[in-house]
């Protein structure tokens, strides 16, 4: 009938599963391409200044790893809940609270810090991230609300919150009534990894979220459950596996982790408490997931390449005055083009008149 | 004596704000009762905002401005429906792109026109009507928009309980295999719900740059798309409950601005979370019976059809 159909494949493609995150990568390229030409730039000049030029020196690399890592911690824990069908996209409400959690420990023993004072922050990140969680986690649980929306709605909450606090109870007494907090002392400020970089302590939670995150799919028996339970719901009935702790997990997870790197950003690159702490983190954690294909590994490339579209918007907007909106609009065209793609995992196309069913 | 005064101004001010939500939550009804749930319609209202205030800017006629604005609302829906509908891609993740896409590309596009004052609508006034006390200025003292998001409710309702078209609608969303046996064109039927989805929550979104606020700012929608979506589900899928239910919102949202004009000192920051926290609340109430849910929730909502398969 129709010219080009869509043919299911007995199996899922393997190889298309790791094709499509490229040619989703080539297509928004091609995409951006036509923008920048459209908006009258020039178009190779554009994309070297957007994707090329910020990486060319070893600061330029350590921002990358900088913006990478509260999007690595993010997109490890969704997607765990992704892969299970717990869609939590309150990662930017949760990475709010752990900043606001954690920093203000930073606050709160201002002056009396010790080399406990870091560790009881993370710590302090992790539960503040997880209580955010444990809200729709509870309110699907208990009374069948969508934690789509719940999730949601609390980001705005979060935000109101923090925007508060640093009007408020957090802002710095010697600070002429700027919304910010104190400056945060050495022994709540997280150790710089690389000298002459800003890479900080968090690169190596976030690295350690990747390995934890694999050995929690691959290797227990509650990732197990947790792929069961995404795939066939029906299945996991039958084999009694407990859903509602596997929902409770993926989100008290995926709320710490998120957490731990609002806690990051407050205790490194910006060492302080201020009222914008994320451009995005936790919505951009939600393309990383899909593009690393929900896979710890493949997270990591993936939060490689939208930090890079992060710095790229900043450096472009700096090189060329381009808007720094258009960052937005390639990490949403990626995430397009890659869900559009996806379709070749399961279905081949072919073109002509359908054959007689074989 | 004064509180009283300010009755009429706020019983206004609800319905206008109401009438954002309103439009938007028409059109994701029809949507979600054809079987497809499109969560990006924070981003189609931003895209709608953003182009019926620049269109408006440029040729001064609000409706231009409106008719384009429901025209890109509906070209970004068609993103979302080709993805979904065609290519067979993940609704919740495609309509969650469709978000992030339009705050990116509603603010690149609006860029030039941050700070630009716009005049807003002409409001109605009828001698007599609209200087009634109280509820004159709430009835008859509207501007057109707020008008004909009402006058969409039965019009919803009518399409959908009372018109074939309506039935076969309603039919898709309910089982598509049946349907489709039946000879129906699901994947044509649920393209156009999801286009009439986008037009409305494009009108939605024009609605706050060129008439509420008016002036165009970045993510100036601030979740009401999300909050529309909340609001499909309280209202089961109902138009004239979708309707009292952005009039319930509406409130929230005035309410908030007059709490401090009424003398009670609380930050202004925790007063702005109101209308998120009464959506929680709002979605809590209604979900937590299961049996209702599952009773008026359109059976084939979110699930993906092939035709072949």
């Amino acid at each position: 009938m129709s010219f080009i159909r869509l043919e299911p494949r007995g199996q899922a493609s393997k190889t298309m599963v790791y094709v499509t995150p490229l040619l989703a990568v080539a297509l928004t390229l091609l995409s951006g391409f036509i923008l920048f030409l459209a908006m009258g730039f020039d178009p190779l000049k554009a994309l070297y200044s957007f994707f090329v030029a910020p990486v060319t020196s070893v600061r330029g690399i350590g921002e990358l790893v900088v913006k990478a890592t509260p999007l690595v911690l993010c997109a490890v824990g969704l997607a765990i809940g992704f892969r299970a069908n717990v869609w939590n996209i309150g990662a930017e409400g949760q990475l709010t609270l752990g900043a606001i959690t954690g920093g203000g420990l930073a606050l709160a023993f201002y002056g009396e810090g010790g080399w406990w004072l870091l560790p009881m922050m993370v710590i302090g990140g992790a539960v503040g991230g997880a209580v955010w969680a444990a809200v729709p986690a509870f309110l699907r649980l208990r009374f069948n609300a969508s934690e789509i929306l719940t999730s949601l709605m609390l980001n705005y909450v979060a935000l109101l919150l923090l925007n508060y606090l640093v009007h408020g109870p957090f802002r710095d007494p010697d600070g002429f009534a700027f919304p910010e907090s104190r400056l945060f002392e050495a022994e709540a400020t997280l150790p710089i990894l690389w000298a002459g970089t800003r890479v900080h302590f968090g690169a190596l939670l976030a690295l350690l979220a990747v390995a934890g995150g694999w050995l929690l799919i691959a290797r227990t028996f509650i990732g197990f459950q947790i792929k069961v339970i995404g795939l066939t719901p029906a299945a996991a009935g039958y084999a009694g596996f407990d859903q509602k702790r596997i929902v409770w997990l993926t989100l008290l997870l995926s709320g710490a982790l998120a957490g731990i790197a609002g806690m990051g950003e407050v205790a490194g690159p910006i060492g302080q408490i201020t009222a914008s702490i994320s451009p995005g983190y936790g919505y951009t954690a939600i393309i990383v997931a899909f593009l690393g294909r929900l896979h710890p590994v493949g997270i990591l490339l993936a939060a490689l390449l939208m930090a890079l579209s992060f710095i790229g918007g900043e450096a472009a907007q700096i090189a060329m005055g381009l808007p720094k909106a258009i960052t937005g609009v390639f990490q949403g065209m990626l995430l397009f083009f890659l869900l559009a793609s996806d379709v070749l995992i399961r279905y081949r196309v072919r073109f002509g008149a359908r054959r007689a069913a074989a | 004596m004064s509180d009283l005064a300010l009755i009429g101004p706020i019983l206004a001010a609800m319905f206008a704000a109401a009438t954002p939500l309103l439009f938007a939550a028409l059109g994701e009804l029809v949507v979600e009762k054809s079987g497809v749930l499109n969560l990006g319609v924070e981003g189609m209202m931003l895209v709608g905002a953003v182009c019926g205030f620049a269109v408006t800017v440029q040729t001064g006629s609000p409706v231009t401005g409106f008719l384009v604005a429901a025209f890109a609302g509906a070209a970004t829906a068609s993103l979302f429906a080709v993805l979904t509908l065609f290519l067979l891609a993940n609704q919740v993740a495609t309509g969650l792109a469709l978000t992030l896409f339009g705050v990116g590309l509603s603010a690149l596009i609006g860029q030039g026109f941050v700070g630009i004052p716009l005049e807003g609508l002409p409001k109605l006034h009828i001698p007599g009507l609209t200087d009634l006390p109280v509820v004159g200025q709430a009835l008859f003292g509207q501007d057109i928009m707020v008008y004909l998001a009402v006058a969409a409710v039965p019009l919803v309702h009518l399409f959908l309980y009372r018109s074939r078209a309506g039935l076969v609608l309603r039919a898709v969303g309910e089982n598509h295999t049946a349907a489709h046996a039946l000879g129906y064109k699901v994947l044509r039927i649920r393209f156009f719900a999801v286009l009439f989805g986008g037009a409305m929550a494009g009108l939605g979104g024009a609605f706050l740059s060129m008439d509420y606020t008016p002036m165009w700012a970045e993510n100036m929608t601030s979740g009401r798309g999300w909050i529309a979506l909340a609001l499909v589900v309280f209202a089961t899928w109902k138009p004239v409950r979708a309707m009292l239910g952005a009039w319930l919102f509406g409130g929230v949202t005035i309410l908030q601005l007059h709490v401090q004009g009424l003398g009670i000192d609380v930050p202004s920051q925790l007063l702005s979370m109101l209308p998120y926290l009464a959506t929680v609340l709002v979605l809590v109430l209604i979900s937590r019976d299961v049996a209702r849910i599952r009773l008026n929730a359109p059976a084939c909502l979110g699930k993906l059809f092939h035709p072949d398969a």
